[in-house]
């Protein structure tokens, strides 16, 4: 789960890390009142949404009066920005962050992750900041410091000593670096989170470190034992129907073809598209009913599937394990009567119930298309929308 | 013998009282599986399904003899219920869980490794179909009846996927010796390359399907191991050639964020490994049958 900069600054703040003061706004009016609030000549007026390339798509600016301010402000408000890191549809800007402009004299790279690898923690740093780490990995690989940490035993303090020193930094901020970086992990490891960036993390004029852009993410799987950063969820940054279909128990990730797919299992569900993909086709979104599917679980799979305005060709994929043919084809019957449904759908089942799912489906009378396997199943499903086209 | 899952495997099933623990420990008493005892904290001294139930894995163990787990217990517990297994001395637990958080997971890994090698605790998933040895026994989830008995291995991330492969080499003649679900979390118990070592080590596996998907490093693990050690013929398929980049794709794992998590991209890496890669999920069982008859020819 992803939250927006100013959240992150937030929590991070309250950990030890030093950020610029800044004040939240909901509108234009709010937005000029935190600048006069903040006092100083220079503001960061930043969107807050959920995807970075914020500044190279016009979402952020320096502003050098209160009334550049209110005027940018009200030209982002409600406004989707499209950056490189969303889709063509961009994230709706709702909420601006207002902070004072700070005096930068070098950037710097600092990101927490999981590491697959070592399944540990990963400080990733660079002394080379301010753009994205898939650049910089590219353009800069040699400036990548990376270190892990052992969960027995928590970030060392000499540990932080080697980062900060290995980064060029001396005196004063060496000390200050390793407060950033052992408050950086205690949020990480506290607070349940799968990545903390401060990118930049700046040395100010005045030889200060500090975090001037800020992201975190969290693992929904720690939800349940971290009601304040479930609190921090904006649903205006998600895809409405992903969000829907997550409420009740579906994983639904949208896409842009135009063959609905409602699957089990996640890896079936993938592959299943791979397959559409190969007979010609192109899959509308990936969705996984999970296990013990009841009828109306798939019913509300269909209502989700064909809330997309381009989905065509319904392609029901079920290999059952800990489900059930029957109930699923159960499913597959009451949707089709109750959505009413005008378009062709495809329904392979196998597995636990075979027979009796199979048996549903045909006393049912529904002009519902078979298949026996995986690729008879891609191929009427591509079959099918060919000849809607025709 | 075949691997993880034996006829002398002893199980117990962590949370067997619960609907789903109950469901699942019936239908592997059914199939012939070995299900000595259950464990729920507080219901010691009741039985279920004719088996005896106790508070603790430690008392389980002592009382029954078990050397296996399969542990039912819901998110928040399972870390926990995994560790008490290994320090009662369990030596395979099968975690079908899903949904545990990946902090929990890599202090379940740490913590693991203080065991020696004689008495550590071999961890399968979480968020796993399980471990079936057709026609010996099964701990997990899955239906045992799409599976033929034989000798190849399956390995993958993905439950359906497995049923899937296993149900196209069924078509075919081909039966499975141990097919193995490592499961769909970042950070799980064991790799594609622990189970591939497992197998070449198996006299009754003679190939391995190995089932692979989008994100993380563990295929391409796999295949630097294969290419140096395994001598066992290696078929593959990686699901999710048409996943978008940065995009969680159901599982907690399947997301390509790094350079090499991409389903192209461990396709190369395997195919450079010397694995056949099948080209599509509809083909895993007709690759497999052409290996074995090049192999079978050689």
């Amino acid at each position: 789960m992803d939250i927006h900069e100013y959240q992150a600054k937030e929590i991070l703040a309250r950990f030890g890390v030093p950020v610029p003061r800044g004040g939240l706004a909901y509108s234009p009016e709010q937005a000029a009142y935190r600048a006069r609030e903040l006092g100083g000549s220079a503001w960061v007026v930043k969107a807050q949404i959920h995807a970075g390339g914020r500044g190279a798509a016009g979402g952020v600016k320096v502003c050098k009066s209160v009334d550049e301010v209110q005027g940018f402000a009200a030209s982002l408000f409600g406004r989707q920005l499209v950056t490189k890191q969303t889709d063509a549809s961009g994230k709706g800007v709702y909420r601006l962050w207002v902070e004072g402009a700070s005096d930068i004299a070098r950037e710097l790279y600092l990101g927490f992750v999981l590491d697959r690898k070592s399944e540990r923690i990963m400080i990733v740093a660079s002394a080379h900041g301010g753009i994205e780490i898939e650049d910089l990995a590219e353009e800069d690989p040699a400036s990548l410091r990376r270190m892990t940490i052992d969960p027995a035993t928590g970030l060392l303090e000499y540990q932080a000593r080697e980062l900060a020193f290995g980064l060029g930094l001396t005196g004063g901020q060496v000390a200050q670096m390793v407060t950033i970086l052992k408050a950086c992990f205690a949020a990480y490891q506290d607070m349940d989170a799968t990545m903390v960036e401060i990118n930049p993390l700046v040395i100010t004029g005045a030889g200060d470190l500090v975090a001037l852009d800020a992201k975190m993410s969290f693992d929904t799987n720690a939800l349940y034992r971290r009601p304040e950063v479930a609190e921090l969820r904006d649903r205006s940054q998600e895809d409405p129907r992903e969000s829907t279909a997550g409420d009740h128990g579906l994983a639904y990730v949208g896409l842009t073809g135009d063959i609905g797919c409602i699957i089990n299992g996640a890896g079936l569900a993938m592959a299943t598209m791979d397959m559409i993909k190969l007979a010609g086709g192109e899959p509308a979104n990936f969705l996984d009913i999970g296990g013990g599917a009841s009828p109306e679980r798939v019913v509300r799979a269909f209502r989700t599937v064909l809330a997309d305005p381009e989905v065509q060709v319904i392609l029901v994929n079920i290999f059952a394990g800990i489900n059930r043919c029957d109930w699923v084809a159960e499913g597959v019957v009451k949707a089709y009567r109750e959505v009413g449904m005008t378009i062709p759908v495809v329904v392979r089942l196998a597995g636990t119930n075979v027979e009796e799912g199979q048996a549903i489906l045909r006393g049912s009378g529904l002009p519902l298309i078979t298949a026996d396997t995986l690729a008879e199943a891609a191929e009427r499903a591509v079959a099918a929308r060919v000849k809607l086209a025709a | 013998m075949a691997i993880l899952i034996t006829e002398k495997t002893k199980v117990i099933v962590q949370g067997m009282s619960g609907r789903i623990g109950q469901f699942h420990a019936a239908d592997m008493i059914k199939n012939g599986t070995q299900v000595v005892g259950g464990v729920t904290p507080g219901k010691g001294g009741q039985s279920l399904l004719e088996r005896p139930l106790f508070n603790t894995v430690r008392e389980a163990v002592e009382a029954t003899g078990a050397d296996a787990s399969l542990i039912f217990v819901p998110p928040p517990f399972a870390a926990d219920a995994i560790m008490e297994a290994a320090d009662a001395g369990i030596r395979t637990a099968v975690c079908v869980t899903d949904g545990l958080p990946s902090q929990d997971m890599m202090r379940v890994k740490r913590f693991l490794r203080r065991y020696p090698e004689s008495r550590k605790m071999r961890l399968i998933g979480p968020n796993c179909a399980g471990v079936i040895s057709p026609g010996v026994g099964f701990m997990g989830i899955m239906p045992p009846h799409i599976y033929m008995k034989g000798r190849v291995g399956i390995v993958g991330r993905s439950g359906t996927l497995g049923y899937e492969a296993a149900s196209q080499m069924k078509a075919l003649g081909i039966g499975v010796s141990t097919s193995v679900g490592i499961g769909g979390d970042p950070v799980n118990g064991s790799s594609f390359k622990d189970i591939l070592e497992m197998f070449q080590a198996d006299p009754e596996t003679d190939a391995v399907m190995m089932i692979g998907e989008i994100g993380g490093p563990q295929e391409a693990e796999a295949a630097a191991w294969v290419a140096r050690h395994m001598t066992k013929p290696v078929v593959a398929y990686i699901a999710g050639l048409s996943a978008p980049k940065g995009r969680k794709m159901g599982h907690a794992g399947a997301i390509i964020s790094a350079f090499g998590e991409s389903a192209q991209e461990k396709v190369e890496i395997l195919t450079a490994a010397g694995i056949v890669v099948a080209p599509n999920p509809s083909a895993m069982g007709e690759t497999m049958a052409r290996v074995l008859m090049r192999r079978a020819a050689a």
